[in-house]
């Protein structure tokens, strides 16, 4: 009794082997990410499907000799997918593709630029479909850079392997410029560039007595765009009189930079803010 | 056998607090110099009162003035020192009063701090006693200072950020200056540095020593002889020294200035006034006033020269720590040594102050 089991077991097992050897898989070399496939099988019977992708691995049970759709979720990831029917030979492979371009990864350069540089802003724009799969095929990507209220600085660039990239010039006017890179005019990815001042130009200061000292104070400062020099910038005045020098690192506030000096009857003093000098004063004398 | 131990120590630590004691309360100093050690030694010792006992005119000067000189006040380097050696010299003695020069050591964590003064002792009765200098504390009237101050905060990436979203790039700093000397037996890098950009940086500056077969002979990085924190267009100095190493058998230099975006506030504003290279005796030093401009003591003024010849090329950079407090508006005297060697060779100078402030409420 136990022997016809063992016999009959085997020759099932030889059977089902001989339905499988007989499996054949086959499927569109190509599919766009996403979209449901179809894959046809030949033989009879029923076998175990695998398929591994770059992210992605599952098994399916099929009805060999008849259509399967593989669902387009399991599809999302673009690259080379393999087909195999489990414990046979049967195998196929095929490549997803990127969908139609949907999304733009963007890089900006830097976070923050002096104004009325040439070549100063850099973006680099990396396109993807809806499932984050790079588009390599050429896409042409709008770069545009503008602080709100001035016309914008625009290029257009087409990526070549999914990647465009620009070099352009910051404005000449400071704050916050609005960076984007779009797609057709769906897609848009917005970075902030602070355009900021660049060195003080024309810095300039005047001398008045005070309670303490002498009281000296510029004139708004700006640098050669016409932008504010930001607050908080050094700016440091120096007294050369009888008793030695006297230094203030005044900070500006408000758009200018005072300091008081202290009382003398002569005196040369002057204004710097890191490697540009402004004017003179020779206080008292010949005043 | 057992208890001959315990008692030989007992024994013995009589005996030294005897001789403390007595070294201490050497009650009535005969000589100038006696007056002057046993006033120091009870402020080393921290009994202020004990010190004041040797005080010729105790009516004219105020007692918490007298120890806030020895001990300091609000929160300056003195009160994180302690005396740690006393050198007297008698300059001029009589049989009712001296001058005696006296020399005080402090030891603190940015090295040993130094003071010197004249004291004049004179003799009452059977004892000295010291003339303390009359020295009113600067008290700063009840006021309200309005401070309209900068800050920057800095806001960092956020984790749920894309990944192509940009964080707030570090400040651009330059090195504007550099050379090389051998000083000592050492060489020595210093120069200046900027912060080029409109946001603060805590800046650092790292150099490599090239040897003359092409390997690195010496790495270091600029300590305290440079301010580290630099508002939008500071200029600091840095120093850099490579104990040991003789210039000669440096073939180049790497230098690499690192910053990095910190929060920081503008204020406080402090004025060096009246600099100064005088001749000390036989020394150069650079002397002057700081004032404070702002509302908020600053606690540990540290002050930065760098020294420039007639090139404009920097020669020296050196400091020197202040051991009292900055209060708003209240003028302090700073003195630094110039090197002996470079002190012919300077054209001008510049004045910096670091400053460390107990934090203010808020901040």
């Amino acid at each position: 009794m136990r022997t016809r089991s063992v016999v009959l077991m085997l020759a099932a097992l030889a059977l089902s082997a001989a339905h499988v050897r007989a499996a054949e898989i086959s499927v569109p070399k190509q599919v766009v990410a996403g979209k449901d496939l179809s894959v046809r099988t030949g033989g009879s019977g029923e076998a175990t499907l695998i398929l591994a992708g770059p992210s992605h691995v599952s098994r399916h049970q099929v009805r060999l000799g008849e259509q399967f759709m593989l669902k387009g979720e399991e599809l999302r990831r673009a690259g080379r997918y393999i087909v195999v029917l489990e414990g046979g030979d049967a195998s196929a492979a095929f490549f997803v593709t990127a969908d139609a371009p949907s999304n733009v990864a963007f890089l900006a350069q830097p976070s923050r630029v002096p104004a009325a540089r040439p070549d100063a802003v850099s973006g680099t724009a990396f396109v993807m479909d809806r499932y984050d799969n790079l588009v390599t095929a050429p896409t042409p990507v709008k770069f545009e850079l503008a602080v709100p209220g001035t016309a914008a600085e625009t290029r257009t660039t087409t990526s070549k392997d999914g990647v465009a990239w620009v070099r352009m010039p910051s404005g000449r006017r400071e704050g916050p410029a609005q960076f984007t890179a779009a797609i057709g005019n769906v897609v848009a990815t917005k970075r902030v560039v602070q355009q900021v001042a660049t060195e003080p130009c024309n810095l300039r200061m005047r001398a008045k007595p005070s309670k303490n000292g002498i009281l000296v104070e510029t004139d708004p400062i700006r640098d050669c765009s016409g932008n504010a020099v930001p607050d908080g910038t050094i700016v440091t005045f120096t007294q050369v009189d009888g008793n030695g020098k006297s230094t203030v690192d005044a900070r500006i506030k408000r758009g200018v930079a005072r300091a008081e000096l202290p009382p003398a009857e002569r005196a040369t003093i002057s204004v710097a803010s890191g490697v540009v000098v402004g004017n003179e004063i020779r206080w008292g004398g010949g005043r | 056998m057992k208890r001959v131990l315990p008692i030989v120590v007992i024994v013995l630590t009589v005996v030294f607090v005897a001789v403390g004691t007595m070294r201490m309360s050497q009650s009535r100093p005969n000589t100038p110099e006696g007056a002057v050690h046993s006033l120091f030694d009870h402020a080393k010792a921290r009994d202020w009162a004990g010190a004041f006992r040797f005080v010729a005119n105790s009516k004219d000067v105020n007692r918490s003035d007298f120890e806030s000189e020895l001990a300091g006040r609000n929160g300056s380097l003195r009160t994180y020192s302690s005396l740690d050696k006393v050198d007297t010299a008698v300059l001029h003695h009589n049989a009712n009063e001296a001058l005696v020069r006296t020399a005080l050591s402090y030891s603190s964590a940015v090295g040993p701090l130094r003071d010197s003064r004249d004291l004049k002792v004179v003799r009452e009765g059977a004892e000295w006693k010291v003339v303390w200098p009359v020295q009113r504390q600067p008290k700063v009237p009840p006021q309200v200072i309005p401070v309209n101050y900068l800050r920057w905060d800095v806001v960092a990436r956020g984790e749920n950020e894309d990944w192509g979203a940009q964080n707030v790039d570090a400040p651009k700093v330059r090195i504007t200056s550099m050379n090389a000397v051998e000083k000592d037996g050492g060489t020595v890098i210093m120069g200046e540095i900027v912060n080029e950009d409109t946001v603060p940086g805590f800046v650092t500056v790292n150099a490599s020593l090239v040897g003359t077969d092409g390997s690195v002979i010496g790495e270091e990085t600029s300590f305290d002889k440079m301010s580290h924190t630099l508002l939008p267009k500071e200029i600091s100095p840095f120093r850099i020294d490579f104990p040991g190493i003789q210039l000669k058998n440096v073939k180049s230099v790497r230098m690499q200035p690192n910053s990095m975006l910190v929060s920081a506030s503008a204020d406080p504003t402090i004025g060096v006034l009246h600099q100064q290279l005088v001749t000390d005796g036989a020394k150069k030093v650079l002397r002057g006033e700081l004032i404070n401009q702002s509302g908020q003591t600053v606690n540990i003024p540290h002050v930065l020269a760098t020294y420039y010849d007639n090139n404009g090329k920097v020669i020296w950079v050196n400091d020197a720590y202040v051991d009292k407090a900055l209060l708003p508006m209240t003028p302090q005297p700073f003195e630094i040594a110039v090197r002996q060697d470079v002190a012919p060779n300077v054209q001008s100078y510049r004045v910096t102050v670091n400053h460390y402030s107990i934090a203010r409420p808020g901040q």
